[in-house]
């Protein structure tokens, strides 16, 4: 018997969705057991009746409900909470909607100096009054992960998640399980890198040089990020984001890790252990430019990026 | 007046809107309205934000499309700084966002566009849709699951990442390809290619001749084009000038830093989404009679602009398109013929690509320092031409953002195709869910 899923998207990018069409040649064994009722970018299904008669929105009932996007909207807000009543086991999925994700980085201003930029301030934008009808829903005060509005069964991080963990918490919901999270361990502790504990110290480099590596040799014969003088935020940040096997995927790159699965585990404080980290290798951290909104960039909900009373922190 | 259809979500397209059809007493259209319901903020958040950080966060703007925005910064951060990359990283640049966009146009044309043709338009919704195309035509559909998939797995095979890239960096990527890399790439590029030829004479056999009476009539208007250019002429993706066509044909080229001469952004009260037009043209006139700076972007935009496809298949097909429909080529429904035009050009593309040889070279990013300055970086989206403009201080730091981004040009040509599609088929109050889905087919076709 195929289950019911309802799956929304609210401020979000799109980008866990085409994880989900990730999946791959699996997907094709996996759909026939999802009834998905509601899911924009593939089925027609509409919130306010298939003939736009509906007065208010309905969203059906689902065994499973799968939110990606964080909340930025009074209509998402409603949305999110409408699809909660309405099904046993509510999946939060992706960064944005975990923590805020990218878009929260908007919480830094008031939302009056965002408006005030977009719709007055844009050279090639005619200076207008801000959009308000009411087929334009209204900005929340902040913009927040879901887990601030309503109750999250399970949380999928990632930006994007990647589909193994996707399917792996599916399944587990299948399988007749109420749970599922993602094994507490850093990106550091799938990283193949070479580390020694140390780096040249002194400021942190900016990442306007590439890594140091041979192109022909692995990431095992690469030094460590961190220890080559730059940040990465592989430490501080749940492992996940090559799925089940492989490694992480920035560093595959040659790139530094950002941060996008989130924190390792719920409480803890990205930012100081970010920065304590560094001190240990001998770096530091009081140069890094920018450092609130690069340590936040993907946890900006929870209240942990909010305005400032002067000029953005640097 | 009568009452209010509200078609909400708009479903199998990529962005968040609702479509608002007034009727009058008599069940006549009156009036309809594209409403696009959210706003992120991106020109504003990232101020104060470092230059080399903007093409891994401004990629987050789209996760169909994070690769054009992706290269779209790292054009900005190039002029920012003032660097040039060196050849291969252009090339590596480049030969990235064409296996991205063979992904995305497999995406839209199969997932999003195919139910309303494969399945039909008047069919029940449970049934218009991929699931329905997995019962259907199942081997058709593994092919297409798979075939999108290969894509995105050629991108982290080589990138790390299909979705929210981080390989592009100002002054060139962040690693060389290895002649390891390149083999295990090829044979997958040919793959694509050959599905890409399938899929071209799959839709001139089985799909265009079967709709042409709807290609006709839904969605139909007469407007201009915007697309970019190489100096010869042909369609091109990465870098080249833009090039806006008037409804008649006749067009003018600029380069992408004089955009603010070209384009404007009216605001209006009932939507987030802004709606671009053409400055030179006159005051922006959304009647469906007589609209006035009204252009189109994507697809069908672009081999409208361009004297010929960069590809000899593409060409080939493109010569066959132009016999049957015109240069400009107005019908809102070819946009589908003309992505699938565009999808043997990025398929050809990947492959010319990674048999150049200098796409191994390990010259691969030349020397960056900060400084102040400004960066107006262009791509070609796979929904239109992509605008980033960025300014930053000497320490490096964005201190302006302008974006305008692929659809958001279309914003104005959607929703005068919506009411004209809701005009045609909405008559004395007579509606049901295939004519209002009809309303639908008239903005996938422009993908947004």
């Amino acid at each position: 018997m195929a289950v019911n899923v309802v799956e929304d998207w609210l401020n979000a990018c799109s980008g866990c969705e085409i994880s989900i069409l990730n999946i791959g040649d699996p997907l094709v064994d996996l759909l026939p057991q999802l009834n998905f009722l509601h899911i924009t970018p593939l089925i027609d299904h509409k919130l306010f009746g298939q003939l736009g008669e509906a007065a208010a929105m309905e969203v059906p009932e689902s065994v499973v409900g799968i939110v990606s996007g964080g909340i930025r909207t009074e209509e998402q807000k409603h949305e999110v909470q409408e699809i909660r009543k309405k099904t046993k086991f509510l999946i939060a999925l992706g960064t944005c909607a975990c923590f805020g994700g990218v878009p929260a980085q908007a919480n830094m201003w008031k939302n009056e100096d965002v408006f005030e930029k977009i719709f007055r301030q844009c050279p090639s934008t005619e200076s207008s009054p801000n959009p308000e009808d009411p087929n334009v829903p209204k900005w929340t005060p902040a913009c927040t992960a879901i887990d601030e509005v309503v109750k999250v069964d399970i949380s999928i991080p990632g930006c994007p998640p990647h589909p193994d963990w996707i399917v792996d918490a599916v399944t587990a919901l299948l399988e007749g399980k109420t749970s599922w999270s993602l094994p507490e361990r850093s990106v550091c502790d799938t990283c193949p890198v070479i580390r020694e504990k140390k780096s040249g110290g002194g400021p942190v480099k900016r990442w306007l040089q590439n890594m140091e590596f041979k192109p022909e040799e692995g990431l095992e014969k690469m030094r460590c990020i961190n220890e080559q003088g730059y940040l990465c935020m592989g430490t501080v940040t749940l492992a996940g984001c090559a799925g089940k096997a492989g490694v992480p995927r920035c560093i595959q790159a040659r790139t530094p890790c950002r941060g996008c699965f989130g924190p390792i585990r719920k409480g803890s404080q990205p930012l100081v252990d970010m920065l304590n980290a560094l001190s240990s290798v001998g770096l530091d951290p009081k140069s890094i430019l920018d450092r609130r909104a690069i340590m936040n960039r993907y946890v900006g909900g929870h209240g942990n990026l909010k305005p400032l009373p002067a000029r953005p922190a640097r | 007046m009568g009452k209010v259809i509200n078609i909400q979500p708009v479903t199998r397209i990529e962005g968040h809107s609702r479509v608002a059809i007034t009727l009058d007493d008599a069940g006549n259209v009156v009036d309809t309205k594209v409403h696009v319901q959210n706003l992120r903020g991106f020109e504003k958040f990232c101020e104060g934000r470092p230059v080399e950080e903007m093409p891994r966060t401004v990629c987050h703007i789209c996760g169909i499309c994070p690769w054009a925005h992706h290269l779209a910064a790292s054009k900005a951060a190039d002029g920012c700084f003032g660097v040039t990359p060196p050849p291969a990283a252009v090339k590596l640049r480049r030969l990235m966002q064409n296996i991205s966009y063979v992904s995305d146009k497999i995406l839209n044309f199969y997932f999003l566009a195919a139910p309303d043709f494969v399945i039909g338009p008047d069919a029940d919704y449970s049934v218009r849709n991929v699931v329905g195309i997995l019962h259907a035509a199942p081997d058709i559909a593994k092919k297409v699951v798979h075939m999108r998939h290969l894509g995105a797995q050629m991108l982290e095979g080589f990138a790390g990442r299909a979705i929210h890239p981080t390989f592009s960096v100002p002054g060139g990527v962040s690693k060389p390809m290895t002649e390891d890399d390149r083999g295990k790439l090829l044979p997958s590029a040919q793959e694509l290619l050959e599905f890409a030829k399938f899929s071209m004479n799959f839709a001139k056999e089985n799909v265009f001749p079967k709709y042409m009476d709807a290609i006709k009539t839904l969605g139909v208007i007469k407007v201009g084009y915007l697309g970019t250019v190489r100096d010869d002429g042909a369609l091109e993706f990465y870098d080249g000038k833009l090039r806006m066509m008037k409804p008649d044909g006749s067009y003018e080229d600029f380069a992408y830093d004089q955009y603010l001469e070209h384009i404007g952004e009216w605001v209006a009260p009932w939507s987030y989404q802004k709606f671009p037009y053409a400055k030179k043209w006159g005051k922006l006139d959304l009647s469906l009679e007589n609209p006035v700076g009204v252009y189109r972007t994507n697809c069908l935009s672009r081999i409208n602009v361009a004297d010929k496809m960069a590809t000899p298949l593409a060409q080939a097909e493109l010569e066959e398109f132009r016999a049957a429909f015109g240069r400009p080529a107005h019908y809102t429904l070819l946009y589908h013929y003309a992505r699938l035009i565009e999808l043997l050009q990025a398929a050809e593309t990947v492959v010319e690509l990674l048999n150049d040889p200098e796409i191994t070279s390990t010259n691969i990013r030349v020397p960056v320092t900060a400084k102040a300055g400004r960066g107006v970086g262009c791509v070609e989206a796979p929904r239109g031409t992509l605008i980033h403009d960025y300014e930053c201080d000497n320490d490096g730091l964005i201190t302006k953002v302008n974006l305008i981004v692929g659809t958001t040009h279309n914003n104005a040509a959607i929703n005068l195709s919506v009411n004209q599609a809701a005009k045609e088929s909405i008559k004395a109050g007579k509606y049901d869910q295939g004519i209002l889905n009809r309303v639908e087919m008239a903005i996938r076709a422009y993908d947004p």
